[in-house]
């Protein structure tokens, strides 16, 4: 591999003052980096909001929230900031800006300046989504609490008060953010590689980027169009969802799901792909099966276009309407575990080093595994008749797109930290980091099991008596979380402190994409020659 | 014992079985609520529950399966190749028929699993003749039930709250936030066909002992039917984001025999009939009303 960067390209950074180099960047790697501090503080917003989920559920009656209400707000924003504003700005935004163009051995992104637009429409999006909790919502109190689905009339007519306004136009600037940063990547993919980067040499990383980048682009217009028509109802006098004036509720539901479900690939998708560059790079082994990884991954972004209204089995579909559903969405099955099973095989055989990032890559098989099976069975529109809106699917959805997601998170922080900072961070704090957290979610998530079998609903803030245990073991699960969360900024910060040198390839033989030839952190222009792929 | 069934297959994957069995006998279990630390299912009182339940074991045995399978896939390939145990890596990558296997069984497990589903998802559909019909209108935050035969007889059902609005038991011990003070009640083995709808947002109409859920959509009525074969009281919740009471509108159904179920609808047409609906009653004429309905 002919990648060489030059060295004394560093001396660029100190060109920029810093407005020019942050506010007006057009870097891609300084761009990855705004996106990652933005979804830190998108993560601790969205942490704080679920400690007062738990908190108010740890026992039966109300505890910390004025009304019942401001729970409903909580748990509303917690899902909102969650998505929009932490997992995706970081894996999608953020390891995909930074990390991509060096894995390809392009320069930058296509277009820099949409890229800069990308981002920077991302902070006013959070912040209209924050304003919306302290606006009017229902006549009398504050902020929205209509779920992360929004659906009318309760979005509407249950909602008079600007609130919901804020939330949906919060959602219109990340929706514009993502389509524009989904041309940039497509576009940098397809035109930007080195020579001799074919698609079929491509990184999965850089695979998982240009599905979700197709996944945004098809799916988001489809969430704009809806929520376009929600805010037309609520204050144009549109009956788009109001059968008084002919409209209908559940078409809403359709157009929501067509992009949710999507939604919910493009959370995970590029965690696959941080996932299978770690467990190769540890395992010291090539990816094993790698064509059949990536159109893994082609499958699940197709499949996932045609299985939306497993959403909505008891929204009154017609019989064979389900049953469709239902037969399109165990094929996801398959795709799923051929990753799942390709993962393992390619730790086979393997000389495996367990350090902090590869700890996160295989906590991230165990909890998708989990989460992947009671998949399957809420994908039968017989028994999710029993477990629709129950907290056995808020186990479920955690432990696949929301804490499997955050798994690949932590497992790409980690092994790009020394890339992108130039520093090694506390391998032992790692390890307290990964225990702490993988107990942490796991005693959360798994009790609300239970107690969705049990027929818990979800999204109640005060619960009949008896669901009260596994309550009290979730919302501990919840505090060993935090101490977990505590341990990693308390190692984050550590690592700048201490500044021990990581050099250009802390991982070794296993490293073998292109980022790990260039210096740690890469020059303010990572390739100063065009690199050759062999 | 059925009440154990779910949760004998659970207490499997968990380890937590003697703890359980050990802290809960069936005698303190009433049929129809949740109980402390249940791991299952609630005992269903309907055949098509009784199917359903017992498909989701058979579908809990596959993934319990594949669960393990995977997780000892994990741990042998964490305790065989590691750094210490294999210096040298292998550099296979490739195994064409490993990934058809692995490709091709899971579609095979998934037809196992699709079979059954199939048919519990059409017994579900397959709609008997109506014995009794009843209409459920979903309110912020109540349930309005209407019975079309018996002269449209109609009434409010709200949960029980003391004077400073919050939920409390029942007179006859119905669980805090489930309590009623006005029951729907339905003949034992009689077909029962619901018509749901509601009033201002999107509500959902569930019983988990009998696997019925259905959204209370305005502008749509939608149907099902429930068969309940054990006499008793059985306890469900709104299961559709609406609003700040969301957790306060319970669903409660009386089982009773159908001479009871008579006797209850001359009775109640007559009640129901001078009393126009009461949307706000004040604590203690609700609590007087769930008192004589316990009666009756």
């Amino acid at each position: 591999m002919g990648a060489q960067a030059h060295t004394d390209g560093g001396h660029h950074d100190h060109e920029l003052g810093f407005v020019k180099r942050w506010l007006f960047s057009t870097n891609h790697k300084d761009i990855g980096t705004l996106y990652l501090i933005f979804a830190m503080v998108g993560g601790v917003v969205g942490g704080f909001l679920s400690m007062g989920i738990r908190a108010e559920l740890a026992e039966p009656g109300m505890q910390i929230f004025v009304n019942e209400h401001m729970f409903n707000t909580f748990s509303t924003a917690h899902g909102l900031i969650m998505i929009f504003f932490m997992i995706m700005p970081s894996l999608f935004g953020g390891f995909g800006n930074w990390i991509m163009p060096l894995m390809i051995g392009a320069p930058d992104m296509a277009f820099p300046r949409l890229n800069n637009i990308s981002f920077w429409l991302m902070p006013p999006a959070l912040s209209l989504l924050i304003i919306s909790l302290f606006v009017e919502g229902p006549s009398g109190m504050n902020g929205a609490g209509v779920g992360w689905t929004v659906y009318p009339p309760h979005s509407t007519s249950g909602h008079p008060g600007p609130a919901v306004d804020f939330a949906i136009l919060a959602l219109h600037l990340g929706g514009a953010s993502s389509i524009l940063s989904s041309i940039n990547f497509i576009t940098t993919i397809f035109n930007m590689r080195a020579p001799g980067m074919t698609l079929h040499k491509m990184p999965l990383f850089v695979w998982s980027i240009l599905v979700t980048a197709f996944l945004l682009l098809l799916a988001m217009p489809v969430l704009a169009g809806g929520i376009t028509m929600l805010l037309m109802d609520r204050n144009f006098a549109t009956t788009f969802f109001d059968p008084a004036g002919g409209g209908d509720p559940v078409l809403y539901q359709h157009l929501f799901w067509f992009f949710g479900h999507p939604e919910v690939y493009v959370i995970i998708l590029p965690g696959f792909g941080i996932v299978s560059q770690v467990v190769s790079t540890f395992s010291k082994k090539p990816v094993f099966g790698y064509l059949g990884m990536a159109y893994a991954m082609v499958a699940i972004g197709a499949i996932g276009f045609v299985v939306w209204a497993h959403h909505m089995y008891t929204a009154g579909l017609s019989l064979d309407t389900q049953a469709y559903f239902l037969a399109a969405t165990m094929v996801i099955a398959v795709p799923t575990g051929i990753k799942i099973f390709s993962w393992i095989a390619t730790m086979w055989g393997g000389s495996i080093r367990f350090d902090t990032p590869m700890l996160f890559a295989i906590g991230f098989i165990f909890l998708f595994t989990f989460g992947g099976v009671t998949g399957v069975v809420l994908a039968n529109p017989g028994i999710d008749r029993a477990l629709h809106d129950t907290v056995y699917v808020v186990a479920h959805f955690h432990y696949t797109m929301s804490i499997g997601a955050l798994f690949t998170l932590f497992t790409g922080w980690y092994y790009w930290f020394p890339k992108m900072t130039g520093y090694m961070y506390n391998e032992f704090l790692g390890k307290v980091h990964f225990w702490l957290i993988f107990i942490g979610v796991n005693v959360t998530f798994f009790p609300m099991h239970f107690s969705g079998l049990a027929g818990m609903p979800r999204r109640i803030p005060d619960y009949p008596d008896a669901y009260a245990g596994w309550n009290m073991i979730s919302s501990a699960g919840a505090w060993i979380t935090i101490l977990g969360m505590a341990v990693f900024f308390y190692a984050m910060v550590q690592a700048f402190m201490r500044k021990r040198v990581a050099g250009d390839n802390p991982w070794g033989e296993g490293a073998t994409t292109m980022e790990w030839s260039l210096p740690s952190p890469p020059a303010f222009h990572s390739f100063e020659h065009l690199p050759k792929v062999k | 014992m059925s009440v154990f069934k779910g949760m004998g297959l659970f207490s499997l994957v968990t380890g937590f079985s003697a703890l359980m069995t050990g802290g809960a006998t069936a005698a303190e279990h009433v049929t129809g609520q949740p109980y402390k630390w249940q791991l299952g299912f609630q005992e269903q009182a309907t055949a098509v529950g009784r199917q359903m339940s017992s498909f989701h074991d058979f579908v809990l045995v596959i993934i319990t399966l594949v669960t393990i399978f995977v997780v000892l896939l994990l741990a042998y390939v964490i305790w065989k190749f590691n750094e210490k145990a294999n210096p040298v890596p292998s550099k296979t990558s490739h195994n064409t028929m490993i990934e058809v296997i692995w490709t091709v069984v899971p579609i095979l497990v998934l037809l196992v699993i699709t079979i059954p589903s199939f048919r519990l998802l059409f017994a579900q559909y397959d709609f008997p003749k109506a014995d009794v019909v009843i209409k459920a209108t979903g309110n912020q935050w109540y349930w309005s039930y209407e019975y079309p035969d018996a002269d449209g007889m109609s009434f409010d059902a709200l949960m029980l709250r003391d004077d400073d609005n919050k939920p409390i038991k029942g007179p006859d011990n119905a669980p805090r936030t489930l309590a009623v003070d006005n029951y729907v009640v339905v003949p034992v083995n009689k077909n029962v066909e619901l018509l749901i709808t509601a009033s201002d947002v999107i509500h959902a109409w569930a019983i988990p002992a009998f696997t019925v859920k259905v959204d209370a959509i305005p502008g749509r009525v939608i149907k099902t039917w429930f068969n309940a074969d054990r006499i008793g009281t059985y306890y469900g919740q709104c299961s559709e984001l609406c609003g700040k009471d969301h957790g306060y509108m319970p669903i409660a159904v009386k089982v009773v025999s159908q001479a009871d179920y008579e006797a209850w609808l001359v009775k109640a047409k007559k009640e129901y009939a001078s009393a126009a609906p009461v949307r706000w009653k004040n604590a203690k004429t609700q609590l007087a009303a769930a008192r004589v309905a316990i009666q009756k």
